[in-house]
């Protein structure tokens, strides 16, 4: 067993990582790829920042700006903050969770690696040749026929790189439908499994709407087809429905991961099985399900019916429901635990903190009488942020510490981990709180240049941005250190539930040896229970 | 303690602002109590329970009670949320019959307003107090977004339709006006002001503009017709376009006759029914052959890159005038 070559030891040619159809392998690559898109997402962020310091331009131009904002938005979007979680650690442990050698098509699996990759080159190509200016919405006419900027490489690259998630959630679909291990009954898998399965689904019935709509912007833009253009005979505001219809699913396949995340890293760092396992796990098909019948509240100032306006508005109420759900459950679980606060936990503490805020902010949103005055303002950029950044962020930085002792057989420093974590937290908090009262006072996104009684949010924000990012910094330089100085990590440091650590750290190419039997829940921690199923 | 508050409110200044903002402070109170409900709890049994032995601790499976609790609190709070902010939503955008008409017309990066009584300004608006203002809007380019925090109302302006948007300012003062919806370089700089006036300000102001226009701008016809109301320059246009030419009662057979033709439906050759809304006329007139009226045929050629938007909106406001001359 000893002598066993694991995963990474496995090959050490670049041609054994570039060609390798192992999940675990290929799920390092993306977390190298999707760190890479975070760093310069989050320079761009950087820049963004340091030019709002004051309210004229001072930096850049206006054009530069715009390229700014964009590039940072199609960067995080598309190219971080959809495949973090799931392309990044859910391959690597959702086969193992499930008690498999590996995703139900290994080559698959790979041909997806590689689609992002092209898709993202093509949006690297797109800030060579000068960057985009469209806003990562690409709102038309604008994106179709009015900007002078590299669009077509960066629909082309959105449109590519669409394909790499649906393939992954194919993937992660049949994977837990065909794959399981004996005795892995659907309520015995862990709830991380059941957060992919809900958001695989999206992926799989979402994506294509979005690969088509933007291959829609590049026809138009290329050959003067009339879609959107009312000089062309098209609608505008089409584009934005068919947009939405994905971009909006789009935020719970960027969020669902990442509650699956806290529901595991609760129940590791509580001892104790999730409180309404069902509930927790129902509330993901719900999200996804109803996450497709609200795309019209982001154009309730569109020109859209006022009777439409009204019917998206109440079933985004209603998608608040199962999210409030969650949290409740989540700390219900906190109740009569043994509790302890390794750095995953602070993230899901912090999470807790940012989510309510995001979570609660939306239901702001959702109030149209509300939502004519702050939408497109700083009021819905510092909620969706809360969001991503308060929801998918911390949930990923929770994740991948957890994780990284099973990644890659070493573990990181645990005050350094804490440490980024609480300044994340704080910074965060400091960026972005600041910008609800901006954007209620009226402040529009979007804006170089700005009305000089914004500039103290403004300055607060930056200075938040500055905690932000250097704490950002840490995790990188943590988990780097970890690799040639961190003690090698045991099977289960955690000393938590769940087949991925009843394997070897770092594991060997085939996960198991012998095909594992499955004769409990996920979460069988309490001595005396037989589990629910 | 007010004014510490009131800093972070955009002023009050529009009919509607107070119940925007008492739904507001509403949400805030709601957000408040249920984050530090979350905060304290999760900081309660995170010390409560923290692990003092190595003792595993008893699984709880759930409590359906507790679920429907807080499945159904989160559910009942959040439909009346919903019901408030539906109720002020609707009075948002229910426009009053008396209100006063005002022309908007977005632009790569400007404003261009035209009064009912004739007088043009740029990124200007004077509106009288305590009347309600009715903007007809479109756009020349891309989609832009007419916004004015002070009146808590916003809208987008859309190429190749009207939309429309209606505030009452309650308070005289100069506020923002602000394009939202991101539309190239110079979003930024695609704001302007709104007046808001005494009503006697108001008419002292508009006799002054009627008397001495504002000089002609960019890409708009030099000749002295921007003091014209726009139903007398679009009646000018119907002339000069031809349109007069088949569109009388006298011509019989050609085209259909628009007396009275506003705000009815009308059958389509196709089969459909429409109403003869604003954005019905401007289509008919860029591209008369999507709806030929029943009875009649394809006959009239399109006026697509022959009239400015703002043309099309004195035409739009002088058939609509037909109407009121035959009641």
């Amino acid at each position: 067993m000893e002598s066993k070559k694991n995963y990474l030891t496995n090959g050490h040619t670049v041609g054994s990582w570039l060609l390798t159809i192992d999940h675990k392998r290929i799920g390092i690559l993306y977390l190298l790829s999707v760190t890479a898109f975070f760093m310069l997402g989050g320079f761009f962020a950087l820049l963004l920042r340091l030019e709002l310091l004051t309210p004229r331009g001072d930096l850049f131009t206006s054009d530069i700006y715009n390229r700014i904002f964009t590039m940072h938005g199609v960067a995080m979007v598309f190219f971080f903050m959809i495949p973090a979680i799931p392309a990044a650690i859910g391959n690597f442990v959702l086969p193992i969770m499930v008690g498999a050698k590996d995703l139900a098509f290994p080559r698959i699996n790979l041909l997806s690696w590689y689609l992002y990759i092209i898709g993202a080159a093509l949006a690297f190509v797109s800030i060579v040749m000068g960057g985009v200016d469209t806003g990562w919405t690409f709102y038309t006419p604008y994106s179709s026929t009015y900007s002078t900027s590299a669009v077509t490489s960066a629909a082309l690259g959105v449109f590519i790189a669409g394909f790499s998630s649906i393939l992954t959630g194919l993937n992660f679909i049949v994977t837990v439908h065909k794959m399981r291990a004996p005795g892995m009954t659907w309520f015995r898998l862990p709830l991380f499994v059941w957060a992919h399965y809900a958001t695989s689904l999206i992926m799989i019935l979402g994506t294509p709407v979005i690969a088509v709509t933007v291959l829609l912007v590049f026809l138009e833009r290329a050959f003067g087809f009339g879609f959107f253009d009312p000089r062309l005979g098209g609608d505008p505001v089409l584009f934005q429905h068919l947009f939405w219809f994905y971009s909006h699913p789009a935020v719970y396949i960027m969020i669902l991961p990442s509650m699956g995340v806290i529901s595991e890293l609760v129940a590791a760092f509580t001892k104790k099985r999730p409180f309404g396992y069902e509930f927790i796990a129902g509330s993901s098909l719900a999200i996804a399900l109803l996450g497709f019948f609200v795309w019209g509240h982001h154009m309730f100032v569109s020109s859209q019916s006022m009777y439409a306006g009204i019917v998206f508005s109440i079933i985004t109420f209603l998608v608040g429901v199962p999210s409030a759900v969650k949290i409740f459950n989540w700390l219900a679980t906190f109740y009569k635990g043994s509790i302890t606060f390794e750095t995953p936990m602070i993230y899901v503490l912090g999470f807790f903190g940012l989510f309510m805020v995001g979570g609660l902010t939306g239901l702001f949103l959702a109030i149209m009488a509300i939502d004519v005055h702050v939408h497109d303002t700083y009021f819905v950029v510092a909620h969706f942020h809360y969001i991503m950044v308060g929801g998918t962020v911390m949930g990923y930085l929770g994740g991948l510490h957890y994780w990284w002792p099973k990644m890659s057989g070493k573990m990181y420093n645990e005050a350094l981990g804490r440490i980024a974590a609480i300044g994340i937290f704080l910074g965060f908090n400091l960026t972005f709180f600041p910008q609800f009262i901006a954007g209620y006072l009226g402040m529009p996104r979007r804006y170089h240049i700005y009305a000089e009684e914004f500039q103290i949010f403004n300055i607060l924000s930056t200075g938040g941005a500055m905690v932000l990012g250097l704490s950002f910094i840490i995790p990188i330089f943590n988990m780097l250190w970890s690799l040639k100085f961190g003690k090698d990590a045991p099977a289960n440091p955690w000393n938590a539930k769940g087949l991925e650590w009843t394997i070897p750290s770092p594991p060997t190419t085939h996960n198991f040896e012998t095909t594992p039997i499955v004769t409990e829940e996920a979460y069988a921690y309490a001595p005396h229970d037989k589990g629910g199923h | 303690m007010m004014d510490f508050l009131l800093q972070y409110f955009p002023e009050q200044a529009g009919l509607l602002s107070a119940e925007v903002d008492a739904i507001y402070i509403f949400m805030l109170a709601v957000s408040l109590f249920f984050t530090v409900l979350v905060v304290a709890l999760s900081v309660i049994f995170s010390i409560q329970y923290r692990k003092r032995n190595e003792k595993m601790p008893e699984a709880i499976h759930g409590n359906l009670v507790l679920e429907l609790t807080w499945t159904g609190i989160p559910l009942l709070l959040t439909l009346f949320m919903f019901a408030w902010g539906t109720a002020v939503y609707i009075k948002q955008v229910r426009i009053p019959e008396n209100a006063k008409e005002i022309f908007v017309v977005g632009k790569q990066w400007m404003w261009k307003i035209q009064h009912g009584e004739g007088p043009r300004e740029m990124n200007e608006l004077h509106v009288p107090i305590n009347q309600p203002i009715k903007l007809t809007m479109t756009s020349e380019d891309v989609i832009h977004s007419f916004y004015i925090p002070a009146m808590r109302m916003k809208q987008d302006t859309v190429p190749g339709r009207y939309s429309f948007m209606w505030f009452q300012a309650t308070k005289p003062g100069k506020y923002h006006i602000f394009c939202a919806e991101y539309c190239g370089t110079k979003h930024s700089g695609m704001i302007g002001s709104l007046y808001a006036m005494e009503p006697a300000d108001y008419q002292k102001w508009l006799d002054e503009r009627i008397k001495n226009p504002l000089e002609p701008v960019a890409n708009q016809p030099a000749s002295s017709s921007s003091v014209e109301s726009p139903v007398v320059h679009g009646e000018k246009l119907f002339t000069e376009l031809k349109c007069i030419t088949c569109h009388s009662q006298t011509s019989g057979a050609m085209g259909p006759d628009l007396a009275g033709l506003f705000g009815r439906d009308v059958k389509l050759e196709d089969g459909r029914t429409v109403p003869a809304d604003e954005t019905y006329l401007r289509h008919s007139i860029i591209n008369p052959a999507d709806g030929i009226v029943q009875g009649y045929s394809a006959l009239m050629p399109t006026y697509k890159g022959q009239v400015s938007e703002e043309q099309l909106l004195s035409l739009v406001a002088y058939i609509k005038s037909l109407q009121s001359k035959k009641n």
